[in-house]
């Protein structure tokens, strides 16, 4: 195995670990302030990616099906919020589990319905298309690279966001305290609309985005969704910083173990069977990553409380 | 004779009379939906154990309904084809009788619920949803590149395996399997709860710290339910794999831990019948509702939505009342 191979998988490990981030912050920051589980951020994502493809095949702009990505999963958020997601922030978790697997079954078969069970397509802008040699002569899609640079950009636009901005107290407040920031004059309400549609605005760029590598097809969300949450686990519920930490490592073991894992097994075993073994285990390398930071740290890297 | 008694017996009449009736009018697709019904219901007799008992939200139960479900597709596919599974250690071989599939199921599924539950019910809560989850989803992806049995594509098994004494290949026979093996399980549910591991196990559910003062360990209460709601879940599993004769991935899927839970909500949580009325108005919309519209699961989305934020109790608790804060 060449270095440069090596190099290439950690920057592809690095790329979906990234995405991975953007999916997990929206989930954990509804969690963190509203206390609920969201099964149905996975449809966000998927709307994203589908109202991108709409866009992109009926404009031809990269930029615009963005704006519409963002645009459509933070509306989508926000309506779901005031029809159904807040009359759940009392419930208990077994009823947000199970409303919000309801809301997955009708936003999925509403896209199928819209736009048929085939997949669609979404092209690599023109301008971000072929690769670019990287320091060490690497060779990298630079559509890749831009989405390593755009996640690192909201990541830290992110933490800017929480400690530096008025409605970043407002949610860090609202994580502690929601009676007291209420008496204090804050719509609670409208807060908790506001961080949903953000966390559901995250999650449709990150689905536009990933859009252009993979199909955009129904059920492209759930997948991601319970890798997100494999992330919040070992990042520590309710922590931005335990989710990007979680999610880089996701996104680490994940292509790595596919690489490595069977050039292990081949040490001491003829090739088919170490590529089935290393493969078969490589597709469980990051749930024992998860089990074995759930024996070391219940709570999460990060995390606060279990 | 209470409301509820009166209408689980009404239920487990209908669940018998339906396939009789349909056996009587010569309607074999009759007898294998209410087989359906009975299998699913079984599966959701077993999480309710956990879920309703116990209060753990596992969404991840999946994971025993495939086990199970690969334990007949490992075995009986060697036995079709006249194959060891390993001659190393000891010589062990396929076989197609249902009581050994079904012991083999149980043990396999109570000993993967054993791990799962040994680490994920370190946590509770929410996390406890999202890594039941995430288990279940290991064993999809570990299926679906285990390619020495099917791979994605699963498994095929000819003929449906034997019953001692019975014709396995007739509905009727092996509907009368199934129902048995479902009143044995709500029986079994019935006493459990009533036992005094059932009264800690649903203390521990209402304030564990109280458990845990009177010398009980939560922890533990908590995992011996999780290993039995495993099991039978991974038994329902098997007959499932039966009733298709075909085993695949998608028995692992999400959707799967996500429909079990469902008909457990339709039906009414932690009512003994619940599952039994979930799983049959799951079947019956499916059937309903697929008929008139391809996209039958918008409505379905829609109806378990409306039952969870305003008709809690489900069917039975709609019928029944609600339930007596004490017995």
């Amino acid at each position: 195995m060449s270095l440069l191979l090596l190099a290439e998988q950690v920057l592809n490990g690095l790329q979906f670990g990234i995405m991975l981030f953007l999916m997990a912050a929206g989930l954990t920051l509804v969690f963190g302030v509203m206390g609920l589980i969201n099964l149905a951020h996975g449809s966000l994502f998927m709307i994203g990616a589908f109202a991108a493809a709409a866009v992109a095949g009926a404009t031809g702009s990269f930029l615009l099906a963005l704006i519409a990505a963002l645009a459509a999963a933070a509306a989508a958020g926000a309506l779901v919020e005031v029809l159904v997601i807040r009359r759940l922030y009392a419930r208990e978790h077994l009823d947000q589990v199970l409303a919000t697997f309801a809301l997955i079954l009708i936003f999925s078969e509403s896209t199928r319905w819209l736009f048929g069970s085939f997949p669609l397509f979404l092209n690599i802008p023109e301008a971000l298309s072929g690769p670019v040699t990287l320091p060490g002569g690497i060779q990298y899609s630079l559509y890749r690279l831009t989405l390593i640079a755009i996640g690192l950009v909201v990541a830290f636009g992110l933490f800017l966001l929480i400690s530096r901005t008025r409605l970043g107290i407002q949610i860090r407040a609202g994580e502690s305290d929601r009676e007291m920031i209420a008496a204090l004059g804050v719509d609670i309400s409208k807060l908790y609309t506001i961080v949903f549609a953000l966390g559901a605005a995250l999650a449709g760029l990150a689905g536009a985005l990933v859009g252009a590598i993979q199909s955009v097809q129904v059920g492209m969300g759930e997948p991601v969704l319970i890798l997100a949450f494999v992330v919040i686990v070992i990042g520590g519920i309710g922590s931005i910083k335990g989710a990007l930490v979680g999610a880089i490592l996701v996104g680490l073991t994940d292509t790595l173990g596919g690489l490595l894992l069977p050039l292990f097994f081949g040490l001491f075993m003829d090739n088919a069977s170490a590529t089935s073994t290393g493969s078969a285990l490589a597709s469980m390398s990051i749930y024992i990553l998860m089990a074995i930071v759930l024996v070391v740290k219940p709570s999460g890297l990060y995390g606060a409380r279990a | 004779m209470t409301r509820e008694t009166l209408i689980n017996s009404a239920l487990a009449l209908a669940l018998l009379l339906v396939p009789l009736w349909a056996y009587a009018m010569d309607e074999p697709f009759i007898i294998t939906l209410a087989t359906k019904v009975a299998i699913l219901a079984l599966a959701g007799v077993g999480l309710n154990i956990a879920l309703g008992l116990g209060g753990l939200v596992s969404l991840g139960h999946a994971a025993f309904f495939g086990i199970g479900g690969y334990a007949m597709g490992i075995l009986a596919s060697h036995a079709q084809s006249y194959t060891a599974i390993t001659d190393w250690p000891v010589l062990i071989e396929g076989t197609k009788s249902m009581p050994v599939i079904w012991l083999v199921a149980l043990l396999a599924s109570g000993l993967a619920a054993l791990l799962i539950g040994a680490l994920s019910l370190r946590t509770s809560g929410v996390y406890f949803i999202m890594i039941t989850l995430a288990f279940g989803q290991m064993f999809y992806y570990f299926a679906i590149s285990w390619a020495a049995y099917g791979g994605e594509d699963g498994l095929s098994i000819y003929v449906r395996n034997s019953f001692p004494g019975l014709n396995t290949l007739d509905p009727i026979q092996f509907f009368a399997i199934t129902f048995v093996l479902l009143l044995a399980a709500l029986l079994f549910s019935a006493r459990l709860a009533k036992s005094p591991f059932g009264l800690a196990l649903n203390a521990a559910r209402q304030s564990p710290q109280r458990v845990e003062t009177i010398g009980l360990s939560p922890y533990r209460l908590r995992l011996v339910a999780f290993v039995i709601s495993g099991m039978i879940t991974g038994l329902a599993g098997a007959l499932f794999a039966d009733l298709n004769r075909f085993v695949s991935p998608t028995m692992f899927s999400w959707q799967t831990s996500g429909e079990i839970m469902v008909f457990i909500i339709l039906g009414g949580t932690a009512r003994l019948f619940g599952p039994v009325a979930g799983a049959a108005l799951f079947i019956i919309l499916e059937h309903i509702l697929g008929g008139l519209s391809e996209f039958w699961h918008i409505y379905l989305g829609l109806l378990l939505l409306l039952v969870v934020l305003f008709a809690k109790g489900g069917v039975i608790g709609t019928l029944a009342g609600r339930e007596k804060a004490h017995d």
